[in-house]
C-alpha cells in the first residue's frame, strides 16, 4: 500500500472515533509515522474549576490518539493499533483558553510492537504542556512493507 | 465522662456532602460521567458507560485516554479526600456551606503511567486508588481499574503526584 494511502486509512479510522470526535479533535498533518492532532479548548475538560485549566486526562486522551494514529501511518503500516502502555510527564498547566496539539513519532515497529514518543503544546510551542512515551500492538500477521 | 459517638446519620451526611463537593465541582468528572461510592473513607470510583466514550468503534473498545483519565481522577481525588478526610473529622472544616472554591488545592500529576491490561469493555468500570507513598510534597498512587470481575484488571496505573501546602490549622 502507498504511503499515502496508508496515511488516509489511518486518517479516516482516527477521524471515526466517538470520543475524538466527542473532544473535537481534527488533524493538523499525518503520515510517515507521524501525526499531529489537535484539539481546542473546552469548559467541559476543566479539571480545576479555579483556574479554567483542562484535566490532564483529556491530555492524556489527546496523546493517546495521536500515539495511535502515528502507528497506523508508520510507512510499515502496522494495520490497527492499540495502546500496551502510556506513560505521560506533566511539565506545566496548559493555558486556559487555549488548544492543544500533540505531534506524535512512532520511531521504531517490530512484528509486535511500535514504539512512540509524543508531546503536547499549547501557543507557547517552546515549552510543552506535557511529553508521553508509549508501547502499542502491532496487528498479528502484518505483512512487511512491499511485501 | 466518655464522649458520646455521634448520630449516624449525621456522620454520613457529614462524609457525603464533603465527597460531593469535592468532587460535584469538576465539569470534566462530568462531561465523562465519574462517580464515587463511600464505605467509610474507602473511596470506589464509577466509571458509567457512555458512547461517546468508545476509542475503538470497530471492536467495540472503550478509548485509552478515557481509560486512562478515569485512572488519573480515581488517583486525584483519593489523595484529596484523604486530607480532606482528616480535616473533616478533626472539624477544621464544616461540610455546611462547602464551596469548591473553598476546599483545600488538589494535586497535580506529575506523571502518570498506564498499563492496558484487557480492552475495556462497552460497559461500566470501576476503579480503587490505593496511596503507596504520601509525603509532605510528593506522593505514590497505585490504581487498579476492572469492569466485571474485580480480581480480573483491565488497567492498572501508578503515578506521582505533587502535594499542595498543607493548610495551616492556626492560619485563620
Amino acid at each position: 500500500m502507498a504511503d499515502d494511502r496508508i496515511a488516509q486509512v489511518a486518517r479516516q479510522f482516527i477521524e471515526s472515533i466517538p470520543h475524538a470526535r466527542e473532544l473535537g479533535m481534527s488533524f493538523v498533518s499525518i503520515g510517515d509515522g507521524i501525526a499531529e492532532l489537535t484539539m481546542p479548548y473546552d469548559d467541559r475538560l476543566i479539571g480545576d474549576p479555579r483556574t479554567g485549566v483542562i484535566h490532564g486526562g483529556a491530555i492524556s486522551t489527546l496523546m493517546d490518539t495521536c500515539g495511535g494514529a502515528a502507528v497506523m501511518c508508520h510507512p510499515s503500516n502496522p494495520g490497527g493499533t492499540a495502546t500496551i502502555d502510556l506513560r505521560i510527564d506533566y511539565m506545566r498547566a496548559a493555558t486556559p483558553g487555549q488548544a492543544i496539539t500533540a505531534r506524535a513519532t512512532c520511531y521504531h515497529v517490530t512484528r509486535s510492537v511500535a514504539f512512540v514518543r509524543a508531546v503536547a503544546l499549547d501557543d507557547d510551542v517552546e515549552n510543552p504542556v506535557a511529553a508521553a512515551t508509549g508501547a502499542f500492538t502491532v496487528e498479528a500477521g502484518r505483512k512487511a512493507k512491499n511485501a | 465522662m466518655r464522649k458520646q459517638p455521634e448520630p449516624v446519620q449525621i456522620v454520613k451526611e457529614r462524609r457525603d456532602k464533603t465527597l460531593a463537593a469535592l468532587v460535584e465541582g469538576i465539569p470534566y468528572l462530568q462531561f465523562l460521567g465519574i462517580e464515587f461510592e463511600r464505605h467509610g473513607d474507602e473511596l470506589t470510583a464509577i466509571l458509567r458507560y457512555d458512547d461517546k466514550l468508545i476509542g475503538n468503534p470497530i471492536l467495540p473498545a472503550l478509548h485509552g485516554g478515557v481509560t486512562a483519565a478515569f485512572l488519573e481522577t480515581t488517583a486525584i481525588i483519593e489523595l484529596g479526600w484523604q486530607r480532606l478526610w482528616r480535616e473533616m473529622e478533626s472539624g477544621r472544616i464544616t461540610a455546611e456551606g462547602l464551596d469548591p472554591a473553598d476546599l483545600p488545592r488538589m494535586p497535580k500529576t506529575i506523571d502518570f503511567t498506564v498499563d492496558y491490561l484487557r480492552s475495556g469493555l462497552p460497559r461500566d468500570a470501576y476503579a480503587r486508588a490505593r496511596v503507596t507513598r504520601s509525603g509532605r510534597r510528593y506522593a505514590s498512587v497505585h490504581v487498579e481499574a476492572w469492569q466485571d470481575n474485580r480480581s480480573r484488571l483491565y488497567a492498572q496505573a501508578t503515578g506521582h503526584f505533587m502535594m499542595p501546602p498543607e493548610a495551616d490549622p492556626s492560619d485563620g
